[in-house]
């Protein structure tokens, strides 16, 4: 029984380790989509995110001696970083979507080929730069947790409850304010109405260039930290362009599997981290360690066709999303 | 909207046609923008930009050899954007080609791995083709016919069937297909194709080559002139139009998706039989992805295809010639094949729109 527990909790821990930074993508993408715009570039803005994070918390540390560098600096460093490459990346995929009128899903294909581009470029240059492979040195704040020993060592609940890095409760804290944002908020109804009918929202008054704008580069931003999250997190402070690749799709996978709600990619991010790992612990007779992998995607894939089928209004995309709008021609 | 901001300016959608010859001197325009700034980053690192292009230039075409191989680069990605244009004709947002070649390779290898030896290659070739062809139609008519039957979302459907297959391959290529000869065990790989099983060549490549030019040639008829062609047009405009006229819309749909599917599966076939000689999970390798903006940019026309697919494939390879001799790293490819596609995309504002100054009197 003890032995039960212990792997569980175990197995949590790890989840949520795999979560975090799913986790910031969806929420990310979330808030992108709400306004109706459905950015395709989540891939490489996250690519981006993690090479510009590195990048900021390596010479951060360079800067000032490895030595006499503060972690938590470090980590604010990242994450700044992080969020000003994804929200330069969202605010091109918005200028071309929303004034120059391209097409959503091309010009976010478009985004993804370059963003995955520049972020393995700026990772391979620092790499050169340097001399062999940069890592970041005072990784306190990017893994340990902030609670006090104390805390983090109650049996089993300290682990589920305390033991995860500050990026996590980061993100949690990130999707409680967002779900707040969008269901209490006048600008949250604002948001989703633009998402759902922009002439409607137009033609009440809402300034829905406005409010595409700011969802789609601050979503952008949000979905970039993720991309640090990974990279710091998971790959140990040091490029690695193969794991995080596949990363930003699972994010818009994740999108759909808790159905556009904040609060549910919580623990649909901690789900889908759980599912990417869980063929490394749990062994299951007749299922291959490859088929756990695609687990993520076909339940996204049921959980659209269902909600498809059912046509529940609580449960569909924005109604709008992934189509322009453009006053003169409705 | 866009007005209250600026109001000086003011836009209007173009409501006769521009000169095509005009058209295509913007586009160029843009693919030069694009070309500029990545100079300007080359420069910014330190790199000669003269140099570099110089160099992507004469590592894709500066002979027979090089060439060959961009021509190899290019052909996937021209059959795949042909597979997407009658979908984005349609505005069926198929996003899912990196899947279906994926399926179509899948498709072909299982003939390959267990006919090579039995079946004399002007036999097996078109059972592989075949069989690429109906996976790939199969793959993407799943999501067409939820479309059609309860108007599910393609863009996302179609997106998640990519990974579902990729995957499935994964699993292929550690378990049931793992190579069994020696030194195969363990080594998550499929075994090589038999001689049977892999495309003759042409003129030094393998003639997938011809495939696709004839399948271009095709594909532009088949969107001009005839019937199917006229009614997929018709839907893009306006499904609500085409129901009207009586066309079952639905129908024409999984009809249209397993057409793109299927030519799709057989750029799958041509990439394993006549480039990899094996499968992998990476068989696709982003080209569904590239394609769509080929196709996009080249106004889902298919002869445009044929230079913006080039273009891309001198870029590709240049680069991992600009690599080994001048240390470029080969991302640029991927960098600068992102900037002409920004700067196509933002540029066709300006074929579709009509800009003009006014000049408000203060008062």
């Amino acid at each position: 029984m003890e032995g039960i527990l212990a792997f569980i909790t175990t197995l949590f821990v790890f989840s949520v380790v795999n979560g975090t930074p799913l986790l910031f993508g969806t929420l990310g993408e979330i808030l992108t989509e709400k306004s109706g715009n459905l950015n395709l570039g989540v891939e490489g803005i996250m690519f981006m995110g993690g090479a510009a994070g590195l990048g900021g918390a390596f010479y951060y540390e360079k800067f000032v001696g490895p030595q006499n560098a503060v972690s938590l600096v470090g980590l604010l460093i990242a994450i700044a970083c992080a969020f000003l490459v994804g929200a330069l990346a969202a605010l091109l995929f918005s200028f071309l979507t929303i004034t120059l009128r391209a097409n959503q899903n091309v010009t976010g294909l478009a985004l993804t080929i370059f963003g995955t581009g520049a972020g393995q470029f700026m990772g391979e240059y620092m790499r050169v730069q340097e001399g062999g492979y940069i890592s970041i040195v005072q990784k306190a704040a990017f893994e340990s947790s902030p609670f006090p020993a104390f805390l983090r060592d109650i049996p089993v609940l300290g682990p589920i409850l305390f033991q995860h890095s500050l990026l996590t409760y980061i993100g949690i804290v990130l999707a409680l304010g967002m779900a707040f944002f969008l269901n209490k908020t006048r600008k949250g109804l604002y948001l989703r109405s633009v998402g759902e009918s922009p002439s409607t929202a137009d033609a009440a008054g809402i300034n829905v260039t406005r409010y595409k704008y700011f969802a789609t580069v601050i979503g952008g931003g949000i979905s970039a930290i993720g991309g640090m999250a990974y990279i710091t997190g998971i790959a140990g402070g040091v490029w690695n362009h193969e794991g995080l690749s596949g990363v930003g799709w699972l994010a818009v996978a994740l999108v759909i599997f808790c159905l556009w709600k904040p609060t549910s990619a919580i623990w649909g991010s901690f789900l889908f981290g759980c599912l990417q790992i869980l063929y490394l612990r749990l062994e299951l007779p007749f299922i291959p360690a490859q088929i756990y992998k695609i687990l993520p995607y076909v339940v996204t894939l049921l959980v659209l066709i269902l909600s498809s089928i059912r046509n529940n209004r609580e449960k569909q995309p924005p109604a709008s999303l992934g189509l322009p709008y453009f006053r003169e021609e409705r | 909207m866009r007005n209250a901001s600026l109001p000086s300016i003011r836009l209007a959608k173009r409501t006769d046609a521009m000169n095509p010859v005009f058209v295509w001197l913007i586009r160029l325009c843009s693919i030069i923008l694009a070309l500029l700034i990545g100079s300007l980053l080359l420069a910014a690192l330190g790199y000669s930009p003269i140099d570099t292009f110089a160099t992507i230039i004469e590592g894709a075409t500066g002979s027979s050899v090089y060439l060959r191989q961009t021509i190899k680069i290019a052909v996937p990605l021209l059959g795949c954007a042909l597979a997407i244009a009658p979908c984005f004709k349609m505005r069926f947002w198929n996003i899912g080609a990196e899947g279906q070649i994926t399926a179509g390779a899948v498709g072909a290898t299982f003939f390959a791995l267990n006919f090579a030896d039995s079946m004399p290659a002007y036999l097996l070739l078109p059972v592989m083709a075949i069989a690429a062809i109906v996976c790939g139609g199969i793959w993407a008519l799943i999501p067409a016919f939820f479309k059609a039957k309860w108007n599910t979302n393609e863009t996302l459907f179609t997106l998640m069937m990519n990974y579902i297959i990729i995957g499935i391959v994964r699993w292929l290529q550690g378990g049931p297909w793992e190579n069994n000869g020696p030194g195969g065990k363990g080594s998550q790989k499929i075994a090589m194709f038999g001689d049977a099983a892999k495309l003759p060549t042409v003129l030094g490549i393998h003639c997938g080559w011809i495939i696709i030019l004839v399948l271009t040639v095709l594909m532009y008829i088949y969107m001009q002139h005839t019937k199917q062609g006229y009614e997929i047009a018709v839907i893009g405009d306006s499904a609500n139009t085409a129901r009207y006229a009586g066309m079952n819309v639905g129908k024409i749909m999984m009809r249209t998706m397993f057409l793109s599917g299927a030519i799709s599966g057989l750029v799958g076939f041509i990439i394993v039989s006549g480039a990899d000689h094996t499968l992998s999970a990476n068989v696709a390798g982003g080209v569904g992805f590239t394609a769509i903006t080929v196709a996009w940019l080249a106004q889902l026309n298919p002869f445009a295809m044929i230079v913006i697919a080039s273009l891309l494939a001198i870029l590709e390879k240049g680069a991992l010639t600009a690599y080994r001799s001048l240390n470029v790293p080969a991302t640029i490819a991927e960098i600068l094949t992102g900037f002409i596609l920004l700067c196509m995309l933002g540029c066709e504002f300006f074929v579709n729109y009509r800009l003009s100054v006014h000049h408000r009197k203060e008062g």
